[in-house]
Formats: structure tokens, sequence, C-alpha cells
């Protein structure tokens, strides 16, 4: 069994990997993730194991690009933060929804992860766990509190 | 896992309007950097045609593979990812020779394509059948049993017909040229009535069903 054509990944993870991308960098900066992220995952592609869990293999690549961009480029907006490791991944509040990036903005960096991994890329919490560095019960547990603390800060309508 | 979820306003509110487009245009914009940089290793478009919807894929070296609807676009296209590479993008702008080439064929006003070719999926005997195909003349046809003579083994008219039938580029290489010496049509990978329809329009003939 070999990997399906690079075409239908596109296809299929398009989509979520958008949305997710836009809760890590901000919306501005979304679509060059996006493209950033699916040039580095093509150039990998042939050596990816057939059996990979694709979503997740781009959601890594992803985080750790996001990761390099709040390094370099979104110095300006995280410069006052002693410990990069910690600080936001997410990024600039946008025009809409100011209010649900700054809760998600509030939230630990292991419950933001969970939340944004869970609830937006739709990972399983296995894989969740993975990206966060955590065990998937911790992972399953920090998303539940994360969601509750959105719950709290916005209002019933989350989660 | 388990039945799909409500996706609750935290994922809803990262999604805009017009996040279709928009992806499209991402789409777009990925296969051309992928090109530019070296990592498409097939690019892909499908057009229309009056024998229906023709799939056609290149490689940088050349046109590796014309497919006809009823071989089935996914079925294809995973041919191409496991036997080429599964660096495989929709790039029309990768295709525009041939897909010009195609549709004055169509109109009539070419005879001969004249694009490079990438025969990787055709080995030995085969390839060599399929290098003979542009010399059956536009508007003629050719015996089997003649091909197998012109390459050299005339005994082996079968594996003429196998390798027409396997023929990776058809219309490009014009295996619909290639009939029964009583005159019948004899197979065609995208089906009779598009190797009838072929013949009949290099023939100049109108009237088709």
């Amino acid at each position: 069994m070999s990997n399906p054509p690079f075409q239908s990944v596109v296809e299929q993870h398009g989509h979520v990997l958008l949305r997710t991308c836009r809760a890590l960098v901000g919306r501005d900066d979304a679509e060059d993730l996006w493209s950033e992220t699916f040039l580095a995952a093509l150039a990998a592609y042939p050596r990816l194991r057939p059996d990979s869990n694709i979503r997740a293999w781009l959601l890594t690549i992803a985080r750790h690009k996001a990761i390099d961009r709040s390094r370099t480029s979104g110095r300006a907006a995280l410069a006052m933060d002693p410990l990069p490791e910690q600080t936001s991944t997410l990024g600039l509040p946008g025009e809409q929804d100011d209010e649900l990036r700054s809760a998600l903005d509030a939230l630990s960096a292991r419950q933001r992860g969970a939340v944004v991994y869970h609830y937006l890329a739709d990972l399983p919490y296995a894989q969740v766990a993975q990206l966060i560095g955590s065990t998937e019960a911790a992972a399953r547990r920090a998303a539940a509190d994360g969601i509750a603390s959105l719950r709290s800060a916005l209002g019933e309508e989350v989660g | 896992m388990s039945a799909p979820r409500r996706l609750p306003i935290v994922a809803t509110a990262f999604e805009e309007a017009a996040d279709g487009e928009r992806l499209g245009l991402l789409r777009r914009r990925l296969a051309a950097r992928a090109a530019a940089e070296d990592l498409l290793d097939v690019a892909y478009r499908t057009i229309d045609s009056p024998v229906g919807e023709l799939l056609l894929a290149a490689t940088p070296t050349g046109l590796v593979r014309v497919a006809f609807a009823s071989e089935g676009r996914d079925r294809v296209l995973a041919e191409l990812a496991a036997r080429v590479s599964p660096r495989l993008l929709e790039a029309p702008f990768q295709l525009e020779a041939i897909t010009r080439q195609l549709e004055e064929y169509f109109a009539r006003r070419r005879r001969a394509f004249d694009v490079p070719l990438d025969l990787r999926l055709a080995h030995g005997f085969r390839r060599e059948v399929l290098r003979l195909l542009p010399g059956i003349r536009y508007g003629s046809t050719a015996s089997y049993t003649e091909v197998a003579s012109a390459v050299g083994s005339p005994r082996a008219v079968r594996a003429v017909g196998s390798a027409c039938a396997t023929n990776p580029v058809p219309i490009v290489l014009p295996c619909h040229r290639v009939v029964r010496s009583d005159g019948s049509l004899g197979g065609y990978g995208g089906g009779i009535s598009v190797k009838r329809r072929l013949l009949a329009l290099e023939a100049g003939s109108t009237a088709e069903p």
C-alpha cells in the first residue's frame, strides 16, 4: 500500500488546516502558514510511512512552522515575553472573534493546544497528546478544562 | 471513532464564508510553488473533449498519461501515485501545450502531436510498439499484424494488441489506428465507441453518433 496522491491530501485536509492555522498564527498569517506547511509536507511526502495519520503529521509540521514564525516574524508581538516556548502560538486578534481569541490566549499552553488540536483540527486525543507532549488522559483533561474556561469567559455557547 | 460530533463554536469561529474560494486559490498557488521548487513530480488536469472528459498527466520529462473518464479519475491518480510518484497535484498550467494541441486535433486543425513524452509506464516490446504508432498516417489504419511485422516480430500479433490496450498516452500515440486484418476495429482502452469516433473524426466524417 502506498500513500494517496498528494492532491487528495490537500483536498481532504486543506480546510481543517486553514482554520487551525488561523488559531495558531492569526488570520493575517494563516494562509502563509498553510502554504508553507503543505509545501514542506509535499517535500517530505515520499518518505511518510503509509500507515501514518496524515492529519496529525500535517499539524506537527504546522506547529513547528508556527513556532518558527513566532521566534522570527512575530518577534515584535511577543518580544515582551521572556519565555518564547510558553508564549501563545496564537496570533494577534483578527477583526472578528477578538473575545474568543483573547479567551484562548488566556488558557495555559497545554489547554490551548488541547482545545486547538482536538476541537479545531479534529484530532483524536491520542494524537493531541503527541502534539502537546502529554498523555492521552492529560490531553483529554486539558481540553475539557480549556473548554470549561472558555465557557465561563464567553458564556454557554462555547463547546 | 464515534459519529461525527457537532463542531463547537471554537472551530466555526475560525472559519470564514469565503473559505471555499480561498482554498481553491491556495491550492493553485501551492501547485505553482511546488513546480517552481521542483517538488511536483506529476501534474495533472482534466479537459472536456468530444470523447468525454480526458485526464492529462505530465512529469517534468513529458506527458506520461492520457486517460478516459471510463478508467476512473481516482483509480488513474492512485496508479500514477504508486507507479510514478505521490507528489502529484492538479496543475493545469503544466499541461497547456498538450491541452491546446488536443483542442486543435478535435477541431480537425491538427494531425500530429508535438509534445515531449514520458513513456516510463510502458516497457520493452510494448514501448517499441508505441514508438511506431505515429508512423501510421492520420486518417489511415494499420492491422495488428502489420504493426507486428514493422516492429520486427511478425508473430507477436497478440503482444501488439496488449501494447495498444495498455498505451499510457492514447490519442497522442494513435493506437486507435490499429485495427484487425479483417477490417473490424478490435479493442480500445477507452471503449470501442471512442475508437470509432476518433477514426471517423480523422476520416473527416461528421456523421457521428
